[in-house]
């Protein structure tokens, strides 16, 4: 590379990253989809799609086929331009806050950070903002639907993000206390002392906050058992109800995007991201290429089980009525994860 | 050196934006359209803040954007409470029909 | 021809190498620039854009989503000027709170396009021109004072070594503590205030 400048390096390894990462998380969107519908069908006793393909692996290729060569209806009286713009939004809001992740230990060449695309010094934030963004896809997308239903469920989607929005920034503050940085990596970073007894969520005692945070965490992305935005009892579909095709793909893309993100995001902040559960117990086997790899691996396997975990509690917990919801967010979870505050920053400030 | 930006160009920004915020006040007839102009008009004010304390490498000037954000919240909250209040009753939201004390 | 080409491009190809090789720090430093010119061409264009929109659209969801660009835009702008809390702050309080708040109401009153009255007419007489006075006094102002003001720099205030937040909080819980626990007071009597507001009255 002795031929490119320190710029064109720069620039070159980012588009790469930026390509690498985005297929992979669209093809893992993809494969959760099938994952979801797998164990969903062992868990009620049956077998879940299993025709195309081997194990039926094949099937998020044919359904990404057929949402393709469906017909895009666009309703008669629409607004066009917000109809057409909420999926976009949805979808890229989506996918902007997996760029802050960092998936690997710090692996640099020429300069660059190979497993992260941008390494902020407020990744956290960023991360806070790009998700409350993402309300805007689903407000405007039953606004603009001109469908009662579609309206209705826009408004319970909406306030229930909002709402949510608090406990779940509130619950990442204790971790933020501990690690004294908004910083991903530098919070990653300090939870790999002991392997898994520094993980914020056991020697660091952040299990109340991970709770809450688990908890707001499925109803900012409107999963099951507060998926009432789209009930389909009470609202046929909620707010893509007038939604098919391509336009339609992109609002579940978007939802299992947001679960991917929020499962990075719980594994970076209190099951130590990257970092082995072993800590130094393991020798370090492999030259640096493994040394690169296993990182991954780690962070890849909490990540799948925490997605493993959103599909577990969908096929378990019954939903929840919408007056129970607000009241649960704002009554319990919020008290809560302000007292997980208050007790974090006194030991904090006790201890030293 | 030509390509730096001077903090001027900021200010003129921020000055831009506050003018049109307050033709927006002027012109627009829907309560809640000039409600947000005046959220114009108050980020328009920050920028400025934010310039200056670039400038002059102080940080109270950025605390008070932060407290301009914190009353922003504050007033969008009750403002808009009374923008309902207001539609409740007038069942309209054009300040040209809502000119009387009492209905 | 071609003989011309390629001779002119061996030359143009070992130049720059040479001066880069000689001079990296002030190339960084040329680099710094040229991106905050960069950011701040294309967020200032975007937040007039996003100005200029809410202006001119009739319906006031239009006018919220553009409003909602310019609080994105000037995000950006903070971030070049070393407010990165101030930025992250404004994306997660303004566009995320505060703007979903308008397009909510929106919604729910189901506001349609304004339409203009006899008052309309004498507001753009009073309107255009006070606008244009404050823009004039405004930048003669600061252009006035241009010299004294200087130039921005990417990074802005972290040269004594803490981070943008620690420096704010810093200041924020020891110098002005008051002011912090009273506008937290201030958003307790808003919260309360909105919901006597906002709450339907019961039949008499």
């Amino acid at each position: 590379m002795s031929h490119l400048t320190d710029f064109q390096t720069f620039f070159l390894l980012s588009v790469l990253k930026i390509v690498v990462v985005l297929l992979i998380t669209l093809t893992a969107v993809a494969y959760t989809v099938l994952l979801e519908r797998k164990i969903i069908g062992r868990m009620q006793n049956r077998w879940g799609p299993s025709r195309t393909g081997p194990f039926g692996l094949l099937q998020p290729l044919a359904d990404g086929i057929k949402l393709f060569l469906k017909e895009d209806l666009t309703p008669l009286l629409v607004e066009r331009p917000l109809f057409l713009a909420a999926p976009m939004i949805a979808l890229a809001c989506a996918l902007i806050s997996i760029s802050v992740v960092p998936f690997g230990a710090l692996t640099t060449f020429h300069g660059v950070d190979l497993f992260e695309i941008a390494n902020l010094n407020v990744g956290l934030l960023v991360i806070l903002g790009v998700t409350s963004i993402g309300v805007y896809g689903i407000a405007l997308s039953g606004w603009s639907s001109n469908n009662k239903y579609a309206l209705l469920g826009s408004l319970r989607a909406s306030s229930q993000m909002v709402s949510y929005e608090l406990a779940l920034g509130l619950s990442l503050v204790g971790v933020v206390l501990r690690a004294g940085s908004l910083n991903l990596r530098t919070i990653v970073n300090s939870q790999t002392a002991h392997g898994l007894w520094s993980w914020n969520v056991l020697g660091g005692f952040q299990i109340v906050g991970f709770m809450v945070y688990l908890i707001s965490a499925y109803a900012e992305t409107n999963r099951s058992p507060f998926d009432l935005p789209e009930a389909e009892s009470e609202l046929t579909a909620g707010y893509h109800t007038e939604y098919s095709s391509m336009k339609f793909a992109m609002f579940f893309m978007a939802e299992y995007a947001n679960m991917i993100t929020v499962s990075c995001v719980a594994t970076l902040l209190f099951f130590g991201g990257a970092s082995s559960p072993f800590g130094h117990l393991l020798p370090a086997i492999g030259g640096a290429f493994v040394a690169a790899i296993l990182p991954i691996f780690w962070f890849v396997a909490k990540v799948f089980f925490f997605l493993f975990l959103f599909i577990w509690v969908r096929s378990t917990l019954p939903r929840f009525r919408y007056d129970q919801l607000m009241g649960f967010g704002w009554k319990f979870l919020l008290p809560v994860a302000m007292a997980n505050i208050v007790v974090t920053s006194l030991v904090m400030a006790l201890r030293g | 050196m030509s390509t730096e930006v001077p903090i001027a160009a900021y200010l003129i920004l921020a000055a831009i934006l506050f003018s049109i915020g307050v033709g927006a006040f002027l012109i627009k007839r829907n309560v809640i359209s000039i409600f947000m102009s005046i959220e114009l008009m108050l980020n328009a004010v920050n920028l400025t803040f934010v310039a200056f304390a670039h400038r002059w490498h102080a940080v109270p000037g950025q605390i008070f954007v932060f407290f301009v954000m914190v009353v922003a919240a504050a007033e969008a909250a009750v403002g808009l409470a009374i923008i309902i209040a207001i539609f409740r009753t007038r069942k309209t939201l054009n300040v040209d029909q809502i000119n009387l004390m009492h209905n | 021809m071609i003989r011309f080409q390629v001779a002119s491009s061996k030359l143009f190809y070992n130049q720059p190498n040479k001066l880069y090789v000689l001079d990296v720090s002030s190339f960084e430093k040329d680099s710094a620039h040229c991106m905050q010119l960069a950011l701040f061409i294309i967020f200032a264009a975007l937040a007039i854009a996003g100005a200029l929109n809410l202006l001119l659209q009739k319906h006031p969801i239009n006018s919220a989503l553009s409003l909602v660009v310019v609080m994105m835009s000037l995000a950006v702008l903070y971030w070049s000027l070393g407010a990165e809390f101030l930025a992250a702050a404004q994306v997660i309080v303004y566009s995320g709170a505060i703007m979903v708040l308008f397009v909510f109401t929106i919604m729910l009153l189901n506001a349609g396009e304004e339409e203009h009255t006899t008052g309309s007419r004498a507001a753009y007489l009073a309107g255009i021109p006070g606008a244009i006075a404050v823009f004039c006094l405004l930048s003669f102002v600061f252009l006035s004072e241009s010299k004294t003001l200087g130039s921005a720099h990417l990074g802005g205030l972290l040269d004594n070594g803490l981070s943008n937040i620690a420096e704010i909080s810093q200041v924020l819980f020891t110098r002005l503590l008051l002011p912090f626990e009273v506008t937290s007071i201030l958003i307790l009597v808003a919260i309360l205030g909105a919901v006597v507001l906002a709450r339907k009255e019961e039949e008499q």
